[in-house]
């Protein structure tokens, strides 16, 4: 590779060959002297049966005990992790209830899918009240909502859209705050900046890009295009300084927001089925993900190996949180099942 | 026709690029370095990584079993 022509040249020739081989290029080669995990022990703890369809989507209530989720059939319930029991069941009116989410104070959900709408339910315990009588429809789209969040507040929800588009809406009023256009196809995933860190989020779509949008003046501040199929889940690291996506590539990848570039890439020869959800354990040290495959992966974030392979739902893995005080996470599948693992 | 709007979205492209073009970047080695630290910071209150004591995680703890 080095042509030897006078000392000088080949020692300046070797110099800048040790200083390319010196720079980082990603996390992983960082976090070479970090100590390696030992042998986890994770189990399913509790399994909530009661849909009658495939699980798409859920969320954990911030008591770190309530679940909401929703189903193919239309129904979305609302579950006690720790009894299994059922405390709350609507019926949708459409199909494909693709996206679901608990409000911050607990009294509300919120859930949407080919009735390309957002709608907001409060929750009642007064059993003569019909829940679905209650319903607010938020947010309107011109395509199936893929996913929604409340904000700090009750009062504001962020929705994703097969439409291209996110957009923020005024729960009380309907109304339509910020719209943010910039995806070439379906947006499929979004998620909110950990309130410390100010007011972004981040989508994945179709159309392989994540990006990473202002709230307030609705433009997309950072984009990134390294993966090689749809991004189907996004997910905040709990600093809020970089985040993970998961995509049917097969691959999870890390992306740091101040080095503006994917940092890491989680993958094996062995993994061919698509990452359909993400999530961090709470110090960030361990990113779980759920296969199209029906496993759920755990990967050492620093190191970029996998610690451990969960095996127990018996078809695809659609939905992953870990609960808001890290102690155990719950994963959703088309078996119609969710399970809690801890 | 076509081609003026064509010309619009390209032009809006260029400047979204340029936006994201002037963003602030640090290296990759500081970057990853802070990621790390965060890990090692906060690894002793993440329960599922290193596991909390019996009894504390409502999960593991055992349901007692009614039989009627």
């Amino acid at each position: 590779m080095f042509q030897t022509t006078s000392s000088e040249t080949s020692f300046q020739e070797i110099s800048t060959a040790q200083l390319l081989f010196n720079v980082c290029r990603n996390l992983h080669q960082v976090a070479e002297r970090v100590e390696a995990l030992g042998q986890f022990v994770m189990k399913t703890r509790r399994t909530l049966k009661g849909h009658g369809n495939k699980v798409l989507c859920m969320d954990w209530c911030k008591d770190k005990r309530r679940i909401v989720s929703s189903s193919q059939d239309g129904k979305v319930i609302v579950w006690d992790s720790f009894t299994t029991n059922k405390e709350h069941a609507v019926t949708m009116p459409c199909t494909w209830v693709m996206a679901c989410a608990y409000a911050p104070s607990g009294c509300a959900i919120a859930c949407g899918g080919l009735d390309n709408k957002c709608s907001v339910y409060p929750l009642t315990f007064d059993k003569n009240e019909n829940m679905a009588a209650k319903k607010k429809s938020v947010a309107m789209h011109t395509n199936y909502l893929s996913a929604c969040s409340f904000t700090n507040s009750d009062m504001q929800i962020l929705t994703a859209s097969g439409d291209g588009t996110c957009a923020l809406w005024d729960v009380e009023s309907g109304q339509l705050l910020q719209s943010f256009h910039g995806h070439g196809a379906d947006v499929l995933c979004l998620d909110l900046a950990p309130s410390e860190t100010g007011n972004t989020f981040v989508s994945g779509g179709c159309d392989k890009k994540a990006m990473v949008w202002d709230m307030r003046s609705g433009q997309c501040v950072q984009a990134f295009e390294t993966h090689e199929s749809d991004i189907n889940s996004v997910r905040y690291y709990p600093s809020g300084d970089a985040f993970a996506s998961g995509s049917d590539d097969a691959t999870c990848r890390l992306y740091d927001l101040r080095a503006d570039r994917e940092v890491a890439i989680y993958s094996k020869e062995s993994i061919i089925f698509g990452a359909s959800s993400v999530d961090f354990s709470l110090s960030g040290r361990l990113l779980f993900a759920g296969y199209n495959d029906y496993t759920i992966n755990v990967w050492d974030v620093l190191k970029g190996s996998r610690v451990s392979i969960l095996f127990g739902h018996e078809n695809r893995v659609s939905t992953l949180r870990v609960s808001p005080d890290g102690t155990a996470f719950c994963s959703g599948s088309w078996d119609h099942t969710l399970r809690v693992w801890a | 026709m076509s081609s003026g709007a064509s010309v619009n979205a390209l032009q809006r492209l260029v400047e979204q690029l340029k936006l994201e073009a002037g963003v602030e970047r640090i290296k990759v080695s500081q970057a990853a370095a802070e990621l790390q630290q965060y890990c090692m910071q906060n690894a002793c209150k993440d329960a599922l990584l290193v596991g909390v004591p019996a009894g504390s995680n409502p999960f593991r703890e055992p349901r007692s079993c009614a039989l009627f």
